[in-house]
C-alpha cells in the first residue's frame, strides 16, 4: 500500500493565549510513500515528526491537505477504519492484560463479517506472537516483561489485525543501546518478512539511516529531503541535512569562494568551478571521512589527541574558522596512517565530493565542481 | 552494628507505640474483656460473673435487631449507589472542559460544609412544618402527590431519606477520589484502542474500569466500614432517640447502652461493639480477597 501526501498541514492553536496564532507542526507536505517500504521520519524533537505519524494513524485531524492510502482518500476517514497498526513510545499495553489478550485487544473489536470466532482469534494472536517470537510469554503481564519483550509485544499487536501500514513512533527510544542495535535488526526483518507499508518515526540519525530504505529529513514542520539514506547522507540539500546526518558528525567551517577556489579561512582547500562564477563568503562542510593525512595539504589545523578505534584513527584538531559546536575537527583516517603526536601541526588535503559549500544567507547547497580530480 | 540500628530503629518507634498502645491496643483489648464479663459496673469495677451472656442477650434485642437491620440496609443501598453515582459523575467531569473547575468546586462543596447547614438544608427539603410541607412534598403535591411526612413519618420515607443524605454527604470524595485516578490514567491507552476501532462503551469497561479499579476497590472497602459506623448522620436527621424514631444503628446502639436514656450497660456496648467489628472485619476481608484477585498485578 502506498501512501501519498498531499499538501498536508496541521495547526494547532498556540498554548500562550499571549502570543495568539497558531503553531504550525506539519507545513505543507508532499510526498509519496512507495508500497511496502521501510521509511524513517527523521528530525530533531519538535520538528513535527509524530504529528505526521498521527495525521496518518487518524488520531490526528490535518488542517489542510489530504492523505491517500493507496488510491482511497482516507483523510476523513477515523482511525479504525484506516487499518493501520501503531506501536507507541511508551508501548501502551494495557497493564492488566496478559500478553495474550493484549495482541487480542485489536481483534475482539472487529465488527460485522470481519468478526472473528475464538479460535480464529487464537491463531492469529499466535501467529503475530511467533512472527516477533514472544511464543512463550504469551500469559505473562506486561509488568513481568522487559523493555525489548514489552516492545515485540507492541508490535505484535500492531501486526494482528493485519494492517495496511505499520507505524512505530520512537520504537527503539525507551531500550538501552545494545537492545536498541537487536531490535533494529528485528523491526527490519519482520518489516521485511510482512512486506507492510512502514513509517518509523526517529530522531536517531543512525537508526534510520540502518535499517530504512527511505528517509525523510524533517526541520520544524518542514520536509528537507527524502531520498535512500546513502543519497541524503552523500548529497545534502542543506546545511541542517549535513549536519543532522553522520556520526561523528559533518565539521563545519566558515569558508569563502573565490577565484575559482575554495577557502577555509586563509586556506585554499579545493579548486573548484560552480554554475555561475558564484564568489562570497559560504559554509564549508566536510565529512570526517573527507580528510586525507598530508604533510602538503592545504588545510593546516592545530594537533589536538588520537582516539585509537581499531581499524581507524579518529585525529582530534582544531581550526580557526570552525563552527561547529563542539570546537574541534574530527577526521577519520585509516589506522595505517602514522600521526606524530610531538607536531604541533597536521595538515589534510580532502577528498572534494567529501567537501560541501551552503549559501550563508539560506543555508541551501552551493553545488561545485572540483578540478582536483 | 544490626543490634545497635535496631535499637535505634525501636527508640524511634517507642512513642508511636506508647500512645497507640495506650489508647488503641488496650481498650481494644479492654472491650473484648468486658464483653465478657456480665453486669460490668465502671463505678464499682464488679461483674458477677463471666460467659456469653451479653452477647445472646445482645442477639435477642429487637433494639439490637432493628439497629443491625438498619444499618445493614443503610450499607447495602448507599455503598454501591454512591460509587456508581460518583463514578458517572467523575467521568463527566473528567470529559468536559469548560467550566471543570467550577462544577468540581460545587461537587465537593458538601465535603467542606458544615453537618449542621447541611442538616438545614434537608430540613427545608425534607422536614414537614407548620407554615410548609418541606420542599420535595411541594414537588409531590404539585405532580398530584400526596404529603409524606420523611422525618417521623413511614418507614421506608425515612430510610430513604437516610440513604439520601448518606449518599450525599460521601459523594464528594468520592468524586475527588475517582476524578484524579481517572485523570492518571495515560491517555496513549485511549490512543491505541481508538486505533483499534475500540467503542466508547469497551474502552469504560475495558481500560479505564481496570485501570482504576484499585482506587474503587479503595473507595468501596472504606464506603463499606464508614457506613457500617453510621451514626452520626441519624442523629442530624431523626435526633438523639434514634430507637424510638426506629432508625438506630449498630454505633447508636453502643452508644445508647453506654450512655442513653437506659444507659450503663458497658457489658452490653461492648458485645455489640465486638459484634460490629466482626462484621466489620469479615465484608473487608472478603473485599480485599476480591480485589486481590482482580487487581493488575
Amino acid at each position: 500500500m502506498k501512501i501519498v501526501l498531499k499538501n498536508l498541514t496541521k495547526k494547532f492553536p498556540n498554548r500562550n493565549k499571549k502570543q495568539g496564532g497558531d503553531v504550525i507542526a506539519v507545513n505543507n507536505f508532499d510526498f509519496e510513500i512507495p508500497d511496502g517500504k521501510l521509511v524513517g521520519l527523521l528530525g530533531p524533537s519538535g520538528c513535527g515528526k509524530s504529528t505526521t505519524l498521527n495525521l496518518i494513524s487518524g488520531l490526528e485531524k490535518p488542517t489542510e491537505g489530504q492523505i491517500f492510502f493507496g488510491e482511497d482518500d482516507v483523510t476523513s476517514l477515523p482511525a479504525q477504519n484506516r487499518g493501520v497498526g501503531l506501536v507507541f513510545q511508551s508501548y501502551a499495553l494495557y497493564p492488566h492484560l496478559t500478553v495474550f489478550k493484549n495482541i487480542r485487544f485489536p481483534l475482539e473489536n472487529l465488527k460485522g463479517e470481519n468478526k472473528l470466532t475464538k479460535e480464529e482469534m487464537e491463531k492469529r494472536v499466535k501467529e503475530a506472537a511467533s512472527l516477533v517470537q514472544i511464543d512463550e510469554l504469551l500469559d505473562r503481564k506486561p509488568s513481568e516483561l522487559s523493555g525489548g519483550q514489552q516492545q515485540r509485544v507492541a508490535i505484535a499487536r500492531a501486526l494482528v489485525k493485519s494492517p495496511r501500514v505499520l507505524l512505530l513512533d520512537e520504537p527503539l527510544s525507551n531500550l538501552d543501546a545494545r537492545l536498541r542495535l537487536q531490535t533494529r535488526e528485528e523491526i527490519r526483518r519482520i518489516q521485511r518478512k510482512t512486506s507492510i507499508t512502514t513509517i518509523f518515526v526517529t530522531h536517531d540519525q543512525d537508526e534510520a539511516m540502518s535499517i530504512c530504505d527511505l528517509i525523510v529529513v524533517m526541520k520544524a514542520g518542514e520536509m528537507m529531503q527524502m531520498g535512500k539514506p546513502q543519497e541524503v547522507y552523500d548529497d545534502p540539500v542543506n546545511l541542517f541535512v549535513a549536519r543532522f546526518l553522520g556520526t561523528p558528525p559533518i565539521n563545519v567551517f566558515e569558508g569563502s569562494i573565490k577565484d575559482g577556489g575554495l577557502y577555509i579561512g586563509e586556506d585554499r582547500v579545493l579548486e573548484i568551478k560552480t554554475d555561475d562564477n558564484k564568489s562570497g563568503d559560504v559554509y564549508v562542510a566536510v565529512r570526517p571521512e573527507g580528510f586525507i593525512l598530508d604533510p602538503d595539504g592545504p588545510l593546516k589545523c592545530e594537533l589536538g589527541r588520537l582516539e585509537v578505534m581499531g581499524r581507524d584513527v579518529s585525529i582530534v584538531s582544531k581550526h580557526g574558522s570552525l563552527i561547529s559546536e563542539s570546537g574541534t575537527i574530527r577526521s577519520i583516517v585509516n589506522a595505517d596512517n602514522n600521526v606524530d603526536l610531538g607536531l604541533s601541526h597536521v595538515s589534510f588535503s580532502l577528498k572534494p565530493h567529501k567537501v560541501y559549500a551552503f549559501d550563508k544567507e539560506t543555508e541551501e547547497r552551493i553545488r561545485f565542481e572540483s578540478n582536483n580530480g | 552494628m544490626v543490634k545497635q540500628s535496631q535499637i535505634k530503629a525501636w527508640l524511634y518507634l517507642l512513642p508511636a507505640i506508647l500512645f497507640l498502645g495506650a489508647f488503641m491496643i488496650y481498650p481494644l483489648f479492654d472491650v473484648f474483656v468486658y464483653s465478657f464479663e456480665e453486669g460490668y459496673n465502671f463505678a464499682s469495677q464488679s461483674y458477677f460473673g463471666t460467659g456469653s451472656y451479653n452477647y445472646a442477650y445482645v442477639l435477642r434485642d429487637p433494639y439490637f435487631i432493628a439497629a443491625l437491620k438498619n444499618t445493614f440496609i443503610i450499607v447495602i443501598i448507599t455503598v454501591p449507589l454512591s460509587t456508581i453515582i460518583a463514578l458517572l459523575i467523575s467521568l463527566g467531569l473528567s470529559s468536559i472542559k469548560p467550566l471543570k473547575d467550577l462544577f468540581q468546586t460545587v461537587y465537593f462543596l458538601p465535603y467542606v460544609t458544615n453537618t449542621l447547614a447541611v442538616g438545614l438544608v434537608f430540613m427545608i427539603l425534607f422536614k414537614k412544618t407548620a407554615y410548609s410541607d418541606g420542599l420535595v412534598n411541594m414537588f409531590i403535591n404539585f405532580f398530584g402527590g400526596q404529603s409524606v411526612d420523611f422525618i417521623t413519618g413511614p418507614y421506608w420515607a425515612k430510610m430513604f431519606v437516610m440513604c439520601f443524605y448518606t449518599i450525599w454527604v460521601v459523594l464528594p470524595f468520592k468524586i475527588l477520589i475517582l476524578t484524579s485516578a481517572l485523570a492518571s490514567v495515560p491517555k496513549v491507552y485511549y490512543s491505541a484502542a481508538e486505533v483499534d476501532g475500540t467503542s466508547s462503551v469497551d474502552m469504560f469497561f475495558k481500560i479505564t474500569l481496570p485501570m482504576i479499579s484499585p482506587m474503587v476497590f479503595y473507595l468501596v472497602i472504606t464506603g463499606f466500614i464508614g457506613a457500617f459506623k453510621a451514626y452520626s448522620d441519624e442523629v442530624a436527621l431523626f435526633g438523639t432517640d434514634l430507637n424510638s424514631a426506629g432508625m438506630n444503628t449498630i454505633v447508636g446502639y453502643i452508644y445508647d447502652m453506654l450512655y442513653g436514656n437506659s444507659g450503663g450497660y458497658p457489658s452490653y456496648a461492648s458485645a455489640a461493639a465486638i459484634i460490629l467489628f466482626a462484621i466489620v472485619l469479615t465484608i473487608t476481608v472478603i473485599n480485599l480477597m476480591v480485589s486481590r484477585k482482580t487487581s493488575i498485578r
